[in-house]
Parts: C-alpha cells; sequence; structure tokens
C-alpha cells in the first residue's frame, strides 16, 4: 500500500530510488568524497557507504559550509544522491542542491519531513519524493 | 513562511540589477528561506572565502558570474587561495589545484572583489566599523568581527558570501540582530598557569575549551590576562571556530559589546557558567600536541591567521644569528609584505632562513617542501586542522618556544 506524506520543498525536483539512512549527522566537507559518493569521515558510523543515487535521509546537517561545494561537486560528477529528506532546514545542504541544480541542471531535490513521518520514513527502504515550488509529497 | 522582499529586492530577482545579481539574489532567497530569516538587510562588506578550489563546481560558479557580467555592490575582501600568486614558485601540488586555484581567483579579481587574500581581512583598510551590517566567510574572520569589532554577521561560506556581495544584501536573522548576541554562558578562568609569559597560551586554552563546550552559545569571558592583546583574541577566536561553531564571543572588559558582565548577557541571568583552573588550561595545551617534546621537527609554521605586522615585530628580535636548523614558514598578506618590505624587513626575513607565503596557507595546500616529520607552530587553529589536512604530526606551542625549536630542529620549550 502506498502511503502519500505532506512534506516542505527546500530544493524542487523528483527523485524516487533506495534509501540511505544516516544514523548520524554528515559534514560533507571532510565526510564526503566527491570523486566516489562515498562517506570517508573517520568517525561516522557508516563510513565507506556509497550514497551515489541514493534518496539520503538524514535529520540534520551538520560541519564546514565548504559542504556546500563538496555536494554540489558531488552532483555534478553524478556521485551525488538522487534527493535529499532532512527533519531540521539546513542552509549548507540547500545551496549545494540548488547550484548543481543552477549550474549545470542536476536536480537533487531537497525536502523537509515532519516529525511525525520520521518513523515511516527511516524504515521504508524505498522513497519517491515529489517536490514542486508550492507543497512536496513524500511516497513509501 | 515567505520571505519578506523590498522593491530592490524585487528589482534583483526580476534581473533589472543585471543578470549575475538576479541569479545571486534566487539563491539568497532560497537560503533565507532554509534558514527562516524573515527579510533582507543592506550590508557594508562582504569577505568571501570561494577562493580556494575544491573542484571543478569552484571555478564554474565563479565563471558563471563573470560570463552574466557579475559585479560586487559592496567592498568586498577575499580569502586565501590555493596558490600564492606574490611567490608561485611555492606551490608543488597537482596541475588542477595549481591552474584552476589561480584562474578562480583572477576570476573574483574580475568580479571586483579585492585581491586581498587574507583569512586577515580585518588587519586591512578595509576593517569593518563597530555596529556595521556585513556578510563574511572564514571562521576565524566572522569571530574577530563579531567579537573584537563589533561587526554584524552569521557564519557566511560556500557561494552564499559571494550572493550577498553581487546583491549587497543579507537575510536577517542570527547575529544580525541586537538580541542573538547576547551571552549564553559565564566562563570564568579562576588562574593561568605562572609559567605562561604569554597572554597568548591562555587565549588559544580558553578558546578551545570554549569551542567544545560552548560550540554555538554565545560565551562571555572573564579574568582573561591583563596583557591580553589583539592578535591575542584573534588566535582565541580562531581556535574556538575550530573545535565549535562560535561565532562570537564577548571578553568582558576587552571586547565592545562586554563592557560589563551584566552587558554581555544584557541583564539575564546565564544559562550555564563554566570554570577553567590553570590545570585545565595546561591539559588543554597540551592536548593540541600530537607529539612529545624532543621530538625532531622538519618545519615550523607561524601565522594561523595570518602573521599581523605586531607579530612581525615581536618576531624580529628573535631571528637574527645562524639560520634556523629546519624550514620556517610564516603565512602573511599582501597589505603586511609591502610594510615589510618598507622596513628591509622581508630581506632580513629570507637572510634567516623564513619563508614568507602570501595569498594562501601552509595547511590549505602544498607548500611545505618537508612534510616527512612533525610541525611546530603557535597556531591553536593549524594544531587543530593540519594533521587531517596535510596529514602531519603536531607541536603546540608559545611564538617564543616555536623560535627555539625551529633553530633546535626538535621540540624545546622556554
Amino acid at each position: 500500500m502506498t502511503v502519500r506524506l505532506k512534506a516542505t520543498t527546500l530544493v524542487a525536483g523528483s527523485a524516487a530510488a533506495e534509501t540511505l539512512v544516516l544514523l548520524e549527522p554528515l559534514s560533507f566537507w571532510g565526510g564526503l568524497d566527491s570523486e566516489s559518493g562515498r562517506i570517508i569521515d573517520q568517525w561516522h558510523p557508516q563510513k565507506n557507504a556509497v550514497m551515489s543515487g541514493r534518496v539520503l535521509v538524514m535529520r540534520a546537517g551538520r560541519g564546514s559550509s565548504s559542504g556546500s561545494s563538496v555536494l554540489a561537486e558531488a552532483l555534478r560528477r553524478g556521485t551525488g544522491p538522487a534527493g535529499i529528506v532532512l527533519l531540521a532546514r539546513d542552509a549548507i545542504v540547500t545551496v549545494g542542491a540548488m547550484v548543481a541544480a543552477e549550474l549545470y541542471g542536476k536536480s537533487c531535490p531537497v525536502v523537509l519531513a515532519s516529525e511525525a513521518d520520521w518513523t515511516a520514513i527511516t524504515a521504508a527502504g524505498s522513497l519517491a519524493i515529489d517536490a514542486q515550488e508550492e507543497a512536496a509529497t513524500i511516497e513509501i | 513562511m515567505p520571505v519578506a522582499l523590498s522593491s530592490f529586492d524585487q528589482s534583483l530577482l526580476s534581473g533589472e540589477q543585471g543578470e549575475a545579481a538576479a541569479f545571486a539574489m534566487r539563491l539568497l532567497v532560497r537560503f533565507a528561506e532554509a534558514v527562516g530569516a524573515e527579510r533582507f538587510v543592506d550590508i557594508e562588506a562582504a569577505h568571501i572565502d570561494g577562493c580556494l578550489y575544491l573542484g571543478q563546481v569552484s571555478l564554474d560558479f565563479a565563471e558563471h558570474l563573470v560570463r552574466l557580467g557579475g559585479r560586487v555592490r559592496v567592498a568586498t575582501t577575499l580569502n586565501v587561495g590555493s596558490v600564492d600568486l606574490i611567490h608561485p614558485e611555492l606551490f608543488h601540488g597537482s596541475e588542477e589545484i595549481g591552474r584552476g586555484g589561480a584562474r578562480l581567483m583572477r576570476a573574483h579579481e574580475e568580479l571586483g572583489c579585492v585581491p586581498t587574500f587574507t583569512c586577515a581581512p580585518y588587519q586591512t583598510m578595509f576593517r569593518p566599523r563597530f555596529g556595521a551590517q556585513i556578510a563574511w566567510a572564514e571562521s576565524n574572520a566572522i569571530v574577530f568581527a563579531n567579537s573584537v569589532l563589533g561587526a554584524r554577521t552569521n557564519r557566511y561560506g560556500d557561494f552564499i558570501d559571494l550572493c550577498c556581495a553581487l546583491t549587497g544584501r543579507a537575510p536577517y536573522y542570527g547575529l544580525h540582530t541586537g538580541e542573538n548576541r547576547r551571552a549564553r554562558v559565564l566562563v570564568e578562568i579562576e588562574s593561568v598557569p605562572e609559567e605562561w609569559a604569554e597572554a597568548g597560551l591562555a587565549c588559544v586554552a580558553v578558546g578551545h575549551a570554549i569551542g567544545r563546550r560552548c560550540s554555538d552559545r554565545v560565551p562571555a569571558i572573564t579574568a582573561l590576562p591583563a596583557s591580553t592583546g589583539e592578535d591575542d583574541l584573534k588566535a582565541l577566536g580562531a581556535v574556538a571556530a575550530s573545535a565549535g561553531a562560535v561565532a562570537l564571543f564577548h571578553a568582558v572588559g576587552l571586547t565592545p559589546e562586554a563592557p560589563t558582565i551584566e552587558a554581555a548577557f544584557q541583564g539575564r541571568a546565564p544559562e550555564e557558567v563554566i570554570r577553567l583552573s590553570a590545570e585545565d588550561l595546561r591539559d588543554t595545551i597540551g592536548r593540541l600536541s600530537t607529539v612529545p617534546d624532543g621530538t625532531p621537527l622538519t618545519a615550523v609554521s607561524l601565522g594561523t591567521p595570518h602573521f599581523s605586522l605586531a607579530e612581525f615585530e615581536r618576531l624580529m628580535p628573535l631571528i637574527d644569528g645562524a639560520p634556523p636548523a629546519i624550514d620556517v614558514y610564516v603565512n602573511t598578506h599582501r597589505a603586511v609584505l609591502e610594510e615589510l618590505q618598507r622596513r628591509g624587513w622581508d630581506e632580513r626575513l629570507r637572510a634567516a632562513g623564513v619563508t614568507l607565503v602570501i595569498d594562501t596557507c601552509t595547511y590549505v595546500t602544498a607548500v611545505m617542501r618537508d612534510m616527512s616529520g612533525a610541525v611546530m607552530t603557535n597556531s591553536g587553529k593549524w594544531a587543530y586542522y593540519a594533521p587531517g589536512n596535510i596529514g602531519v604530526d603536531v607541536a603546540f606551542g608559545s611564538l617564543a618556544d616555536c623560535v627555539a625549536s625551529a633553530w633546535a630542529g626538535k621540540v624545546v620549550r622556554l
């Protein structure tokens, strides 16, 4: 059965893919290798996981604003995530995805989910994001 | 909630102020929504951290704006780049970074930015006035502008700093507003180790502690050493912003928004009180070194953030005589270099075996000749980042310890 959840659009676009649910926030700067799409933060519990083509599910962003460049560079190279679902607004992630869309036409929708839906989202395995300018939905 | 737009903001978005400004304003509106700002505010100045080459996207972004005819609308300084354009021969990294980095620096000049290439823009003629609304990037510059100068900026960075410069607007939130500048945490220094002759060590220790324990809650520090000067506050802020997300601290009796504890807390009570003893400070400094005393060194690196003229005045009497046993680097910027040249000190430094690095910094790019062994520094920020960034072991010490160690070729303490 498909469940459709309401969300808020931070960056528009659509994506459907398997999820990568981060157990802890990740700083893309120093934490993501833009050449391979791999998590390289020595201290992150999911070190070596690859986010390419996955819907990245993370509660919040973390770390240096240089993370915007690293995310945009990964999206340019095609190693970045297909979409991102957040629980807290994050300017670093938003700007990185916006720049990739503006410069390269590479779409990586970023949406803000609500706390009440978080358990279902992290358990889903795969998600479809439809993020329009006005409103977004997440399909489980 | 949508961001309220002034008629000028709308003219930026519509392209009346040019295509580059429209592009920048589109990004800024998204950013403002993501941080929850309700409107924009005029800024007087910007400082851009976009000259460090982080991949093709860095260059594509700047060149896109150049192609659109972009021009900054306020006085805009530039942070360090990936290469020393004054001494290009120092660079020995990859060709992609060397060429891309130099082009990136030039592209920012074409947008009308001033080629300061320094992480210490507050040491140049572009030092902001008290109360100025500005959009600055580079964590140490941000914390210095807010704390020591009383200018107002959030922690801007990648892409957004340049968007603010191209529009002259910044989202009004966070530290742009007076109430968010209120101290939350009281940091009391109970005592400072007697053996520390320089205030710098205490400042680095306190900075590291507030970075780890306050994160983005504004601290007010009491009882810093009476001799604490501007360069010591610079070092404090730089390490605080490395170890945590500190963008503003108050030092009671020293910084402009904290003439008294009450003023720093805007009449409210602290949420937390942190007491630091001499032993705490000594421990913190000890943990900044990854190697023990006596370890052979391959280099000493000074000037992170960029060495000021006042710091050169302290260094000069220490360097005359036989050349050091190992490489000594001092990172600084063009305005200081000009003054060194006027005084003939650049020649004296070179003769004494000191390499001046301009426009960049030893921990962000490949300029150090030998990185096979440990490096000593008097910078808490350098000590924090260099092991991860360039993979070296680090010894931390005072300026005098660093100089003595350079001549000894190993870590010595005075």
